[in-house]
């Protein structure tokens, strides 16, 4: 089991991550939490609709275009033509149903041989 | 939430399960990943399997466990994963309405479920709350059953990622079908020339602040985005409905 299991367990990281779940609840349902009667003003709301997309470009685009802090600036880059492969199925497919699925497998089946192959 | 009987006996409960499977292996290949990083960061197995099956936030688990391994001050730890955290407060404010009907710890208990994916999967099918009882219901079942699937996808792999961290070689990069599964919604939600411009604002601003600590720069994408969207909205098309497009 050597190799399965590892390390020892204190009482206090434990609790350390209990305490991160309980952090977990109150983040995501922060404003959720007070039911004091209260609306967001009609311009955040409107603002608000923007947030989605805007969130999921920021999470991603740091992912696709950047190693260790800075910008990869190399063509060499697996992640590169992996993104533009997905975006491509997907706006070929799109409609069709399951293009979200589609955008994941080929740019999987990009990035699995030229990262993993060529080292990319 | 998926426990609920009049959750998941609702038709929309299926089509929210129906849907968040088109992401799921994404979801799944970056729980996996998290799992092994968790371990080969020096994560005991035990902490790992408690923390993979109870935080449920990639980001925040990942963020923490260094400053676990390092022995920091709980606190700090804490305050770590609140502020990788902060952009979910941001949806919380949104999602607001949808959810102030239910009585305090089912609305706890959906903000616990909701992650990114579910968020914004929700928001693109209902651009609004529900005016009535049987909308609200509907959203509900709808969120549940697609945080269902969410959760099942993330906690599964997690678990065997952390079991068999030593099988799965981190070199490999699996974790970037979860960057691809966000990529895919991403533009699933590209349906107006605004919502593009949202996307290229937060980008770019996105990958101009990633040296800010806590990932803020997520935030500061957001709020680029937005405030930029809201300005040329005013000058491009002040008629616009709120909640155009999905």
């Amino acid at each position: 089991m050597d190799a399965l299991w590892q390390g020892h367990t204190g009482l206090w990281t434990l609790l350390t991550i209990a305490a991160m779940a309980c952090i977990t609840v109150i983040s995501r349902s922060f404003f959720f939490i007070s039911s004091k009667p209260w609306v967001l003003p009609q311009w955040v709301q409107r603002g608000l609709q923007y947030a989605p997309i805007a969130a999921l470009a920021a999470v991603i685009t740091p992912e696709i275009v950047m190693s260790h802090g800075t910008l990869t600036g190399t063509l060499q880059d697996a992640r590169l033509y992996a993104a533009a492969a997905g975006v491509a199925y997907y706006f070929w497919r799109r409609g069709a149903g399951q293009a979200v699925l589609g955008t994941i497998v080929v740019g999987m089946a990009v990035y699995l041989p030229l990262h993993v192959g060529l080292g990319w | 939430m998926f426990f609920l009987k009049a959750n998941f006996r609702h038709a929309e409960f299926r089509q929210g399960f129906k849907e968040m499977g088109s992401v799921a292996p994404g979801i799944a290949a970056w729980g996996l990943m998290t799992g092994v990083a968790m371990v080969k960061s020096g994560m005991g197995t035990l902490d790992a399997l408690f923390m993979a099956v109870t935080v449920f936030a990639g980001s925040s688990q990942l963020a923490a466990t260094p400053l676990l391994m390092a022995g920091a001050p709980m606190w700090v730890i804490l305050a770590t994963a609140f502020c990788v955290n902060l952009r979910f407060v941001v949806f919380s404010a949104q999602l607001r309405p949808y959810v102030m009907h239910l009585p305090l710890w089912q609305r706890l208990v959906t903000g616990y479920f909701t992650a990114d994916i579910t968020y914004v999967m929700f928001v693109k099918r209902y651009p609004l709350p529900a005016q009535d009882a049987a909308g609200r219901a509907a959203q509900m079942a709808y969120m549940a059953g697609s945080g269902c699937l969410n959760w099942v996808s993330w906690i599964i792999p997690s678990v065997l990622g952390v079991v068999l961290a030593n099988g799965v070689p981190p070199q490999w990069g699996l974790g970037f079908a979860g960057i691809l599964a966000l990529l895919g919604m991403t533009c699933a939600l590209a349906s107006s020339r605004l919502r593009w411009v949202a996307a290229a604002a937060a980008a770019v601003a996105g990958v101009a602040t990633y040296g800010l600590p806590f990932k803020l720069n997520i935030l500061v994408g957001i709020a680029a985005a937005v405030v930029l969207c809201m300005a040329l909205e005013k000058r491009v098309l002040p008629a616009a409905a709120p909640g155009e497009g999905s």
